[in-house]
């Protein structure tokens, strides 16, 4: 920091928090991740979160160019990109209209079938 | 449209610098020109980004103002908002209470009588809570009890390795013989145990005799002398039953008792009233005459509308005299003298550290009060009390009820307080002292907010100053 000089404790444990982790220095947030501290994929290239950001291997491509070890199912697209993503997906309005639409559908890779026809 | 504003926050000068104390993380950060004059635009409302930008780069043109904003959001001094109106007060999360907080200190009310009649003592006037001459708690703890207390605090202490056994009354010293041997049962349980006790124990000192004060030096403890001051302020509520005064009784034994005892400071603690507020008179003499090393400051525990409760014109009065004796420890310790005003410096270890507290105290926490019978309660002050019991010294320590009180008292549940930038290290103020003021421990204390900010404020220019001139003092509190 150059315009704010840490004086107490607490503010240097701030600015310690605040500084930039060296390169190299910090995992990576992959996804998938289970939280157990042993990475899931090998250590590579930053990736971040979010299929818009940049094209990323695993979600829809595997690590050999194809779809038969995608890390998530394709299927899983639909909801990924309209819940967990800005990205609003071509999806009904399920907060006033259709808030059901997908209430038969359990599992995304096995039941997508059963996904509800919407007409507008 | 998104717009800048102010964080919350306090800023104030020291040693020809801005600093910025924030809230509630409680980190204090130095503050260069620019810095401070982004956070003056955004003093009284919201501006956009650019707009900010814009003004201030006429001021600093050669400075990427960007930068300086940055750190600035970075440390939520400033934050981002829509809303052009004043900045919204957030409301505070409560945190689920831990369960099991190993205690570090047990308070052993050892009698609750006393053979002074001090006229605004909370557990004898009409503000007391338990009744100690009718009530079902004995006069004096046994030495069993005592002993249990001492295996409550063993056991419940967890992985610290230091624990503490206050002493107290009543006056402390009418149980000697209980004192005299709990001191060496609690070194052989903390000893079989691998941790250290420490002790300390507050008396009125009328009844020190050479054979207390050498079992005190000897076993180390650290006592604190309730004592108003000179002969006329002493005397003024510090008086015997029959109404004779004490300050010739106690003159000459605590005289005594300092020339004998060093290992630990030997400190005086004041009780201010609207008959005793004189705090410079007080501590001269408390010091330079008598020789205390530390002397605190505390204003009597009281409803308002009692003789000897401070009102306005007397807190005014009080923090105009703290001012006096903070600067004068200000200069002391700039220049790495003593100074006794123990007041200042528990406040600045606070600050140093960055103490952001949920709680105002330990109470509850990892301190208890035990009473003499062998409840345990918040602390000594609740001590016997059936409202704030938290188990006793036979049956363990209640963790259910303690839960409760802590979910109970967080300062999530005390909304006055989620405006004010000194609640890090208020937290909302002493919980008997709000039970006496509006009849329960989870008011917050509304009465002395002004004297607390003033206080606070006082403490951080000592602080910000001590930074800039002598660092060194303050790393005796790392």
């Amino acid at each position: 920091m150059r315009h704010l000089r840490a004086i107490n404790q607490k503010a240097n444990r701030v600015q310690q928090s605040l500084a930039p982790e060296p390169p190299g220095s910090a995992e990576d947030v992959v996804a998938l991740q289970d939280g157990s501290g042993t990475p899931q994929q090998p250590e590579g290239p930053h990736i971040p979160l979010g299929c818009s950001l940049v094209f990323q291997p695993g979600w829809e491509a595997d690590r050999n160019g194809g779809t038969a070890g995608l890390c998530q199912p394709v299927e899983r697209d639909l909801f990924d990109c309209h819940r967990g993503c800005f990205w609003p997906a071509h999806v009904p309005d399920q907060l006033n209209h259709s808030p059901d639409w997908t209430g038969k559908c359990a599992a995304a890779q096995k039941d997508w079938r059963k996904i509800d026809l919407i007409f507008p | 449209m998104t717009y800048l504003s102010r964080g919350e926050y306090h800023t104030f000068a020291a040693a020809d610098r801005q600093f910025l104390y924030l809230v509630p993380s409680a980190a204090v950060f130095a503050l260069d020109e620019p810095a401070q004059a982004l956070l003056d635009a955004l003093a009284d409302r919201p501006l956009p980004r650019q707009e900010l930008l814009d003004t201030m780069s006429a001021r600093f043109p050669d400075l990427d103002l960007d930068q300086t904003l940055e750190e600035l959001e970075q440390v939520q001094a400033i934050r981002l908002t829509s809303n052009v109106g004043p900045a919204p007060v957030i409301p505070l999360t409560p945190v689920p209470a831990v369960p099991s907080v190993p205690l570090t200190t047990a308070v052993l009310n050892v009698t609750n009588q006393c053979n002074l009649s001090c006229g605004y003592f909370y557990e004898y006037s009409e503000d007391k809570i338990v009744d100690t001459a009718t009530g079902a708690q004995p006069k004096f703890m046994s030495e069993e009890t005592a002993c249990q207390g001492i295996d409550l605090l063993m056991n419940e202490s967890g992985d610290n390795r230091v624990v503490h056994v206050s002493f107290f009354g009543g006056e402390t010293l009418m149980n000697y013989p209980v004192l005299r041997r709990v001191v060496p049962y609690a070194r052989a349980q903390a000893s079989a145990r691998h941790k250290h006790v420490e002790f300390n124990l507050t008396t009125n000192a009328t009844l020190l005799t050479e054979d207390m004060i050498n079992f005190l030096a000897d076993e180390d403890i650290a006592v604190t002398v309730s004592m108003d001051g000179p002969r006329e302020l002493q005397n003024r509520f510090r008086v015997f039953h029959d109404g004779s005064p004490s300050y010739d009784v106690v003159l000459p034994r605590v005289k005594a008792l300092l020339a004998r005892h060093h290992s630990r400071p030997i400190g005086a603690r004041v009780t201010l009233t609207s008959q005793v507020s004189d705090v410079v008179t007080i501590f001269r003499h408390l010091t330079d005459e008598i020789g205390f090393q530390e002397v605190g400051f505390a204003p009597v525990t009281t409803s308002p509308n009692r003789d000897h409760a401070l009102d306005g014109s007397g807190f005014d009065h009080m923090v105009g005299q703290f001012k006096t004796l903070a600067n004068e420890f200000l200069e002391a310790a700039a220049t790495d003298r003593h100074h006794g005003f123990s007041n200042v410096s528990e406040t600045l270890e606070e600050i140093h550290k960055g103490a952001s507290k949920a709680y105002p105290c330990g109470a509850g926490l990892g301190l208890v009060g035990v009473a003499t019978g062998g409840d345990v309660a918040l602390c000594h002050r609740f001590a016997g009390s059936d409202d704030h019991k938290l188990g006793s010294v036979s049956e363990g320590l209640d963790r259910e009820a303690q839960t409760q009180f802590l979910e109970r008292h967080h300062l999530a549940n005390k909304p006055d307080c989620h405006s004010c930038w000194a609640r890090p290290l208020c937290s909302g103020g002493c919980y008997h002292e709000a039970h006496t003021r509006y009849g329960t421990s989870t008011h917050a204390n509304l009465h002395y907010c002004d004297w607390i900010r003033e206080w606070t404020d006082v403490c951080l220019r000592i602080y910000g100053e001590l930074a800039e001139r002598n660092p060194a003092f303050l790393s005796r509190f790392d």
